[in-house]
């Protein structure tokens, strides 16, 4: 009953600080509900008329939806980058970050899951995947591997940084014998979801851009260089707005570990394309489409040729201690190595996936505003969670916001 | 896979699906040869699963909405029970002004009912298909005041059903698709198509990527050859293994079918299909009534939705009533041969022991049962 009162005294003082705060904070959070109501118009139109309405055809079947799940399963499970030292190798420089970075991971998943439903044809009928109720095709459809982890994953993300909260809250120390064992699971589930969701496209003997041995672990690499760039990001705009104190060296050891993911995922990439373009065969046509366009067909050149340039400068800048070291030259490394993956790893990866089609017809994608409309909304909604999330988190953090003494 | 009768190529990869063989090593279909024990003794695994059987019976196999809540009521008063409360409760003070017109939007509201929470029909009984299919008919009767007639057959024994294509016969003219977006009512609006039919250049071998599936000039054009392509009913279908909630899968006779109420529009099985086999309705998909097929069949060519996927069945409601799919009938040029690739004595058979066949993608081991020939 005690712990009762106190959940309810948590969930009071959670919404009396979300609620209120400096001007800035109250744009921000207007801005991003209105991006949200823009998102859901657009969603209800898809709705009433159909997936018609998006740029997807039968030719191209995924566009920017999956597109944006297959890159936001890699933001949530690069978490776990920050979760390891701190919990289990006991580096106590993260500790304030990984707070931060499980905040992320839970707003990234509930995108994840947005941007899945948004693509779902008939959202009414989705009962019919879950287990028990529906008839759920495990272990054969690696879709149904991806609902277990995902969920799974956002349990284990909600559920250990509520412990550690709801204590502190309290003015108790938390228990490491109650998380720990949860953090570790954690590090192997995140490599978890990771794999998985790669398998989802590894698997399709039909797609021959997809069904490559590499899939998987340069999915780990790309997701370990933009997932903690985008913590990076977060944690200097939380230093400069808040009162949280992050230390420079916390910013430093997380840039070591995007430095060594991105060179990793440079080197995969440079594989990737040595096996494309060194003995081109029938499958590597879809590579060609992708970077050099195919038949007078060049949608994605500029896209995924700003990508690998960022990405190349990124990595270079990242791999230089000097230029590394500054925080302004970071940030700005963090952010451009964080749009070439997203671009990388988001349309990049799943359109030409499908182009060339079964028997070779070239038909291209362009999302429509409806579809962006939508995409937009659904990272406007996942800003919002995570804003609300570290907002507490902070405030608990920091010792304003402990029970009966408001 | 191992059956010798078999008298076409078979790579035997991937295939976790072992065909049973109805012949016993005396050559013999039925019995009678003494080789085989007609009430053999009943083994303690057998003893256990008929004592299981006996007790729970059906419901081990039970799954989807309606089939975990049922547990020994009729299904049907269940859902009337269900229904007739919840109208009571919330929707009936609208529907009800009018005593007749209030008695058919009643009944209409209790079939939606029963319909979104309907299970998987794959996992259904007899009774249940026979129940699903009878609310559609009766849903259809309210709608429209149109009476058609769907079926819910179920695969025939002994049936294994294939197709062949020949390449030298087939000119392009086209009559199989829109014979089938006839039969089968399909989306007019966006002019959907099961078939496509690739026009080739004479010299330049079997090659798909300068192809044309989509031209509209006069027939046969010269120098070129035709060949259509379809879903080729794989016998290991990558599109079933990937579903996430069993919305498609392999009949008995070797149809691969959707579940049109069960389909939740993933897409999955269309990223998985390497023959460009599937089919999406992206938005309601309309057909004029008076073009409407009321011949329908509960996998087949019955009304879809907006948001799930279809595909070729073979036609099913004509192919399990012992008639030939509708593309094969209207070819002019009898390009097109389908069968029962289990009776020795059918076309199929002839073309595959007699002629030079061969399969698309082989090499992907799904296992096609689509051939193609030549004269």
């Amino acid at each position: 009953m005690g712990r009762l009162k106190v959940f309810g005294s948590l969930v009071k003082d959670s919404l009396d600080t979300i609620t209120h705060g400096s001007k800035k904070y109250h744009i921000w959070m207007a801005f991003l509900t209105f991006v949200m109501l823009v998102g859901m118009y657009c969603y209800s139109i898809q709705l009433d008329e159909g997936l018609s309405v998006t740029g997807m055809t039968d030719r191209v079947s995924w566009g920017l939806y999956i597109s944006n799940f297959t890159f936001l399963v890699g933001v949530a499970a690069a978490a776990v980058m920050l979760v390891m030292p701190t919990y289990i190798l006991k580096d106590i420089d993260f500790k304030q970050a990984v707070l931060i970075g499980e905040g992320l991971a839970v707003a990234a998943l509930i995108m994840c899951l947005a941007f899945v439903v948004a693509d779902m044809g008939g959202p009414s009928v989705l009962w019919h995947m879950i287990p028990g109720i529906g008839v759920f095709n495990f272990p054969n459809s690696m879709l149904t591997w991806d609902v277990l982890v995902l969920n799974g994953y956002l349990f284990l993300n909600i559920s250990i940084p509520f412990y550690i909260l709801f204590k502190h809250y309290q003015g108790k120390e938390s228990n490491p014998k109650v998380y720990i064992p949860g953090a570790i699971l954690s590090v192997f589930w995140a490599v978890g979801i990771h794999l998985v969701t790669a398998f989802l496209y590894q698997g399709l003997q039909a797609r021959p851009f997809w069904n490559n041995a590499l899939l998987g672990p340069r999915f780990l690499a790309s997701a370990f260089a933009a997932g903690p760039a985008l913590i990076i990001l977060v944690l200097a705009i939380i230093r400069t707005f808040t009162e949280f104190k992050i230390k420079d060296q916390t910013i430093k050891k997380i840039a070591m570990v995007v430095t060594v993911a991105a060179q990793i995922n440079i080197i995969m990439l440079g594989s990737e394309l040595f096996k494309e373009f060194y003995a081109p065969t029938h499958h590597s046509e879809s590579a060609y489409y992708l970077f050099f366009g195919l038949h007078g067909k060049t949608a994605l050149l500029p896209w995924i040729w700003t990508a690998i340039s960022l990405n190349v400068l990124a990595t270079v800048i990242l791999t230089f201690h000097k230029l590394r070291n500054n925080l302004k030259v970071l940030y700005f490394a963090c952010f451009i190595l964080f749009v070439a993956i997203w671009i990388e790893k988001g349309f990049g990866l799943i359109v030409p996936g499908f182009i060339p089609g079964p028997y070779g017809k070239i038909a291209e994608y362009t999302p429509t505003g409806i579809e962006i409309g939508v995409t937009l909304g659904i990272w406007a909604l996942g800003a919002l969670v995570f804003t609300v999330l570290a907002k507490t988190a902070i405030k608990i953090e920091t010792g304003k916001l402990r029970y009966k003494k408001q | 896979m191992s059956n010798n009768n078999k008298k076409w190529f078979s790579l035997n990869l991937n295939s976790r699906k072992k065909q049973t063989s109805n012949t016993c090593g005396c050559g013999k279909t039925t019995g009678g040869c003494n080789s085989h024990n007609s009430k053999p003794q009943m083994s303690d695994e057998d003893f256990f699963e008929a004592a299981v059987n006996a007790s729970i019976g059906e419901e081990r196999k039970k799954d989807g909405f309606d089939q975990v809540f049922e547990v020994k009521m009729d299904r049907r008063t269940a859902f009337k029970q269900l229904t007739a409360s919840l109208l009571i409760g919330a929707g009936a003070v609208s529907t009800s002004c009018s005593l007749v017109s209030g008695e058919e939007t009643k009944e209409k509201a209790q079939i939606d009912w029963e319909e979104q929470f309907k299970g998987n029909y794959k996992l259904m009984s007899d009774n249940e298909k026979k129940g699903t299919v009878d609310r559609l008919v009766r849903s259809y009767q309210i709608r429209t005041g149109k009476t058609i007639n769907m079926s819910a057959k179920n695969a025939e024994e002994d049936v294994l059903f294939g197709y062949a294509f020949n390449i030298s016969k087939c000119q392009g003219y086209m009559d199989c698709v829109s014979a089938c977006v006839e039969e089968n009512n399909q989306d007019r609006s966006s002019q959907m198509q099961y078939i496509r039919i690739h026009e080739m250049k004479d010299g330049k071998g079997f090659n798909f990527n300068e192809a044309d599936d989509n031209y509209y000039h006069e027939v046969p054009a010269e120098g070129h050859f035709y060949m259509g392509t379809q879903c080729f009913h794989c016998d290991n279908p990558p599109c079933v293994d990937v579903c996430p909630v069993q919305a498609t899968w392999r009949e008995d006779d070797g149809l691969v079918v959707v579940d049109y109420d069960w389909c939740v529009g993933c897409r999955y099985c269309m990223a998985a299909c390497p023959y460009d086999g599937r089919r999406f309705n992206w938005s309601k998909p309309e057909v004029p009534e008076a073009e409407i097929n009321h011949n329908q069949h509960y996998l087949g060519n019955r009304m879809r939705k907006k948001g799930v996927m279809e595909k070729c069945t073979f036609c099913v409601q004509r192919s399990r009533a012992g008639k030939n799919p509708a593309c094969v009938e209207a070819c002019p040029t009898g390009a097109r041969v389908f069968g029962n690739l289990l009776d020795p004595n059918s076309t199929i058979r002839w073309v595959l022991e007699n002629k030079k066949v061969f399969r698309l993608k082989e090499d992907l081991g799904t296992e096609p049962k689509f051939w193609y020939y030549m004269d």
